[in-house]
């Protein structure tokens, strides 16, 4: 799936990113071991990562697009396409799933208005997924929004936690 | 500390002293409560000295494998000139095992000078700490840990004034459970896709960008301070059971239990006074019906074998299970075991790598026959086949992912066999809805 | 510098192989073929597929054959009961999401996923009414396509392009049982190497899209050849289907080609089955051609050869046999002779990682013959001479319009075609000769080995090797003289391969001289 943008890439490695990145490069006796943290800096200025991104990061590190998205599909936490405002992960692997987890996902869906999992809610402020085991299972249920890791989530505190994430 | 409780009488805290303490994450927090004297003491050792006091502790490896620590540290070659590396694996996906992430948002620089002095015994200059994606909070609290470590000169090209470099790199992981298995820890580190690797090659021989690799867990690592200044003979003292199990272990108790938590116990504490006296038992009203001890890859226990085992390596492996990683989930009556053995199902077939045959399409399978059961669609002939693949699953392939989904339906088939009965003949209502 | 052998016994047969084999190249030479996916001898091993556990007695564990080196002594049983049954069960867990399209599948007939599954999977599937994972078609690029539901993730095209070519255009995407083979949006697979994957794939999951639906592979006949296209010399196997060529593909030779051949020799095969064929030996009699039969016209052409008191130019095309421009040199021996193979120049395109490999700028397959039989003379100055030539005997070249016309304008022409140019007007002889699939023949490649094609399909009409044509003739210029009666015989009549015979080249070939520098 190719998702074109009607503006020119504005490249992320630049200035303060850039140096951020050539700072990291000496720490790592390859410059393919630098794919990982490159593709957090670029999630993190631009929320997601595009096949422009993509382009320019292969170029960056001297490996090739397909190589890249080899990595990048590997992983569950790099988004490949815009997701909502806010991205929220709700754990229910078997811990938290004897603790009620799922309820809590269905509260999630319920009250952000996505609806589904991995959809957009209408408004553009949340996506849901579910994922698996998040380490926190003795807070069950732990659900992450964006970099903020909540833990004890039930399903009534749920409303209250979105309105925090305008 | 029992965090988030009050510590309990028959804990034993030595790494979870701290727990909770937010002034034990800063440097000068943690110097003051004793921090960093080991690593001024092993930047005056050879490194066979430290790896000698490792052994003698009986430190084995709290990640899952239990793998005598200083052994593994010795496999390293001495003079090679070739760069030698440590990775610390802070991944910590195994479900139910939460024990790392409190030592690494409480207790940072225990981790650092663990891992500082890990470096020393194996000659390695630089440290890869390997740390899941989704532990965001650890993440910030860890690597401002480190930047004050390098900042207060413990790490850098002159430790401590020593002329000996230790550098420390925090990698952030990106959302896998596999890498939490040490060659495909490599892999992510070294800007790959999360896949195993075939061994031998073993780490010690070619690891890291192909050099001389030992990885330990955070849990093992934090100790290593403790052994040094306190001495081996002390922690080789701490075992209540099997003397091949010293030390304490951190339990992260999960599940049905009043008081879940992490907790330090002595090895070798009864599991029914860790359950029952420690974490408080069961909620009101409800019976211990299952306990998976060591994080979702060991094999179920019936409350009868729980109730008369030593939690340790080998009184776990006496009943039939592993100590593993440590992460223990209590169920209680309430638990529909097919219904969780489904879930963990789930859980490997999402995160199987798909190299290898038997578990790409053997995870997935197993799932989609254990989910048709539940929808009350199951054949008699279905338990049957299940141990088949399970067999077909173990001892198979690259890494043991395929072998610890085939590990939960053996036991589950096992001991738990009237469950499944019960949705084949239609006697319990479907618990999944129609396709 | 000795190796240090070992020996084992592998399915009872003891194997003594050099230090460090593996398994299964070790069972090879004892004669055992170890069943397998991802492993091939020109990759990486990733040991994924786990068709080829085998079991070593007193090991607890099954061991992959392709990534085990054999310790002396070992006994290693390839088809225990326990390796069988690991056999069964990934052939099982290979089959749940592979979908039943064998009947429209381009490898049935030549698909090891077929054969091991018949020869060791279970009669019936336990998968039961699951849907199969799906995921659409993919379009790779030029020739290929990706049926995505088909692949057995193997990722023997992604290590061949990783580690081949050396241009990573392929990887594996996401994880579990949702991988599939994915290609970066921007790319396509096009590299001069790329139609190898086809073939390394061992289902039918990496398609040619020249080769879609066209035949089934038991219908194919297969014939030993050497690709035509230039001096590389790779060794390819020629598929027909009732005489019509249909599809080249790579034959394994360690030494030239290892297992693999480039795209544009691959994609070189249409020429072979043109049907605009010269069939009959014809002269020129007022102007136009005649019939004639071939002792008419082998008297004729060796009375012109007789009366050719002046410059004599012969001019060849880069696909002729080696016994054919060795005799027809023989033929025309005693006279000034200016002989000249035409080599069109292309671009080179080496594989990669593999030494010595490449798609050869001289597009000429046996200009190593031609060197070796003084057929290599400066080809702009031949055709300059033909011109004012007392005779010029053309075999098998594609002209451009201005040779032509050069040629064109000699008085005496005998031109041995296999097809027809109108452009040379009324030649005085024109003799209908075999392509290289129509005839037996050797070619000598950059390297200097000499290697066998054999015919693939029958002559046309009354089309002879251009060889025998020239021997006949040069038998009936003198007494005493008989033509070689086999092209065995004529290769070895040649004074560069005295004494040999095309048995002596087997299959992959024989280096005869070190190669001449250019």
């Amino acid at each position: 799936m190719t998702l074109h943008s009607a503006e020119p890439h504005v490249p992320v490695f630049t200035g303060d990113t850039k140096a951020r990145l050539e700072a990291l490069a000496t720490k790592y006796p390859t410059r393919q071991a630098l794919l990982l943290p490159a593709l957090w800096m670029i999630q993190e200025a631009r929320g997601w990562v595009s096949p422009d991104a993509i382009l320019e990061v292969a170029g960056e590190l001297g490996v090739t697009p397909a190589y890249v998205r080899g990595v990048i599909s590997f992983y569950t936490m790099y988004h490949t396409h815009p997701v909502g405002r806010h991205f929220i992960q709700v754990c229910t692997t078997s811990p938290c799933n004897i603790c009620g987890a799922e309820g809590v996902v269905e509260a999630f869906l319920e009250h952000s208005g996505c609806g589904e999992l991995g959809a957009t809610s209408p408004d553009g402020r949340f996506t849901v997924i579910e994922v698996e085991c998040l380490g926190a299972c003795a807070f069950a249920t732990p659900v992450l929004i964006d970099d903020d890791f909540i833990e004890s989530v039930t399903p009534e505190g749920v409303p209250a936690i979105l309105a925090r994430y305008p | 500390m029992g965090y988030p409780h009050p510590i309990h009488p028959k804990e034993t805290p030595v790494l979870s002293t701290h727990f909770g303490d937010v002034e034990a994450r800063s440097y000068a927090g943690w110097v003051a409560r004793g921090g960093y004297a080991a690593l001024r003491m092993a930047l005056e050792m050879t490194p066979e000295a430290i790896v000698d006091q490792v052994k003698a502790s009986g430190l084995r490896g709290r990640g899952g494998a239990g793998f005598p620590t200083g052994m593994k540290w010795s496999f390293m070659p001495k003079e090679d000139g070739r760069p030698h590396y440590l990775c610390c694996n802070a991944d910590e996906s195994e479900p139910g095992t939460f024990k790392d992430r409190e030592i690494l948002r409480w207790t940072p620089h225990a981790l650092i000078e663990g891992c500082a002095i890990g470096a020393l015994a194996i000659r390695a200059e630089t440290t890869y700490i390997f740390i899941r994606g989704e532990y965001t909070e650890p993440y910030h609290i860890l690597q401002a840990a480190v930047d004050e470590a390098y900042a207060a000169g413990a790490l850098g090209a002159n430790a401590f004034g020593s002329g000996k470099r230790i550098e420390m790199i925090v990698h952030r992981g990106a959302g896998a459970y596999i890498c939490g298995e040490e060659t495909a820890l490599m892999n992510a580190i070294e800007g790959r896709r999360g896949n195993p690797r075939i061994k031998p090659p073993f780490p010690a021989v070619s690891g890291l960008f192909g050099q001389p690799t030992t990885i330990n867990n955070v849990e093992t690592l934090a100790a290593v301070p403790h052994i040094l200044v306190r001495g081996a003979a002390w922690y080789a003292g701490l075992s209540l059971s099997s003397p091949k199990s010293t030390g304490t272990k951190l339990i992260s108790v999960c599940g049905h239990v009043q008081r879940p938590g992490t907790y330090e116990i002595t090895m070798g504490l009864s599991m029914q006074e860790l359950i029952f006296d420690i974490c408080g038992g069961m909620r009101p009203g409800r019976t211990l019906k299952a306990v998976i001890p060591g994080g979702s890859s060991v094999p179920i226990m019936t409350p009868d074998e729980v109730m008369d085992c030593a939690t340790d390596y080998e009184g776990i492996a006496a009943k039939g299970s592993l100590l593993g990683s440590g992460g223990m989930i209590v169920m209680d009556d309430t638990t529909d075991m097919v219904y969780q053995i489904m879930r963990l199902a789930r859980f490997y077939a999402h995160e199987s790598c798909a190299q290898c045959t038997n578990c790409r399409e053997g995870t997935a399978w197993t799932t989609r026959i254990l989910e048709r059961i539940l929808r009350g669609e199951g054949k008699a002939s279905d338990l049957d086949l299940l141990l088949d693949l399970a067999d077909n699953m173990t001892g198979k392939t690259i890494c043991v992912l395929s072998d610890s989904c085939a590990t939960q339906v053996v036991s589950g088939i096992k001991k738990f066999r009237g469950e499944f009965d019960a949705y084949l003949s239609g006697a319990k209502a479907p618990a999944l809805a129609e396709v | 510098m000795t190796t240090e052998m070992v020996s084992v016994t592998i399915e009872g047969l003891p194997v003594s192989v050099p230090k460090g084999t593996s398994i299964i190249e070790a069972a090879k030479r004892a004669g055992v073929m170890v069943p397998h996916y991802c492993y091939h001898p020109s990759l990486p091993s990733p040991a994924v597929c786990r068709m080829c556990l085998v079991e070593i007695e007193k090991f607890p564990k099954l061991v992959p054959a392709c990534v085990t080196p054999i310790v002396d002594g070992q006994v290693i049983h390839v088809h225990s009961p326990a390796a069988r049954k690991a056999r069964e069960g990934v052939l099982e867990f290979l089959l749940i999401n592979h979908p039943l399209d064998c009947p429209v599948c381009d490898q049935a007939g030549e698909c090891e996923l077929q054969d091991f599954v018949f020869q060791e999977g279970q009669a019936a599937s336990r998968y039961g009414d699951y849907p199969k994972r799906y995921n659409p078609v993919e379009d790779f690029g030029p020739d290929i396509l990706y049926v995505a539901n088909r692949c057995i993730l193997c990722t023997r095209c992604v290590r061949f392009m990783d580690h081949v070519t050396e241009t990573p255009v392929l990887n594996v995407s996401e994880r579990g049982d949702r991988a599939y083979i994915g290609i970066d949006p921007s790319a396509v697979l096009d590299h001069p190497w790329s139609g190898n994957v086809v073939d390394l794939c061992p289902v039918g999951s990496l398609v040619s899209k020249d080769f879609l639906h066209k035949a089934r592979a038991w219908d194919l006949d297969k014939t030993a050849s050497i690709c035509p296209g230039c001096t590389q010399g790779c060794n390819i196997m020629v598929d027909t289907r009732d005489d019509m060529v249909v599809r080249l593909r790579p034959r394994a030779n360690l030494e030239v080609n290892r297992h693999f051949v480039c795209d544009t020799g691959r994609a070189d095969y249409r020429w072979m089955n043109r049907g605009d064929r010269c069939e009959t030996p014809m002269v020129a009699e007022a102007g136009k051609l005649r019939a004639v039969e071939w002792p008419d016209a082998l008297r004729r052409l060796a009375d012109l050869v007789a009366a050719a008191s002046g410059p004599v130019v012969m001019l060849v095309g880069g696909r002729a046999s080696s016994e054919s421009l060795g005799w027809l040199r023989t033929l025309l021996d005693g006279r000034a002779l200016t002989a000249a193979m035409k080599v069109p120049i292309g671009p080179e395109a080496p594989i990669g990682a593999i030494p010595n490999l490449a798609l050869r700028a001289e597009r000429a397959a046996n200009l190593g013959g031609a060197e070796l039989l003084s057929v290599s003379g400066d080809w702009t100055l031949a055709v300059a001479a033909a011109a004012s030539a007392s005779l010029v005997v053309v075999l098998d070249v594609e002209l451009d319009n201005a040779e032509a016309a050069q040629v064109a304008s000699a008085g005496t022409v005998v031109h041995l075609a296999t097809v027809a140019d109108p452009r040379l007007g009324v030649p005085t002889l024109l003799l209908p000769v075999t392509t290289m699939v129509e005839e037996q023949g050797v070619y000598v490649n950059r390297d200097g080995r000499a290697q066998r094609f054999l015919p693939a399909r029958p002559a046309p009409g009354m089309a002879w090797p251009a060889w025998r044509v020239a021997a006949e003739a040069w038998a009936l210029l003198a007494d005493g003289r008989e033509a070689p009666a086999t092209a065995s015989e004529a290769f070895g009549a040649l004074a560069p391969f005295a004494g040999m015979s095309h048995r002596d080249l087997g299959l992959t070939g024989r280096v005869v001289t070190a190669g001449v520098a250019r």
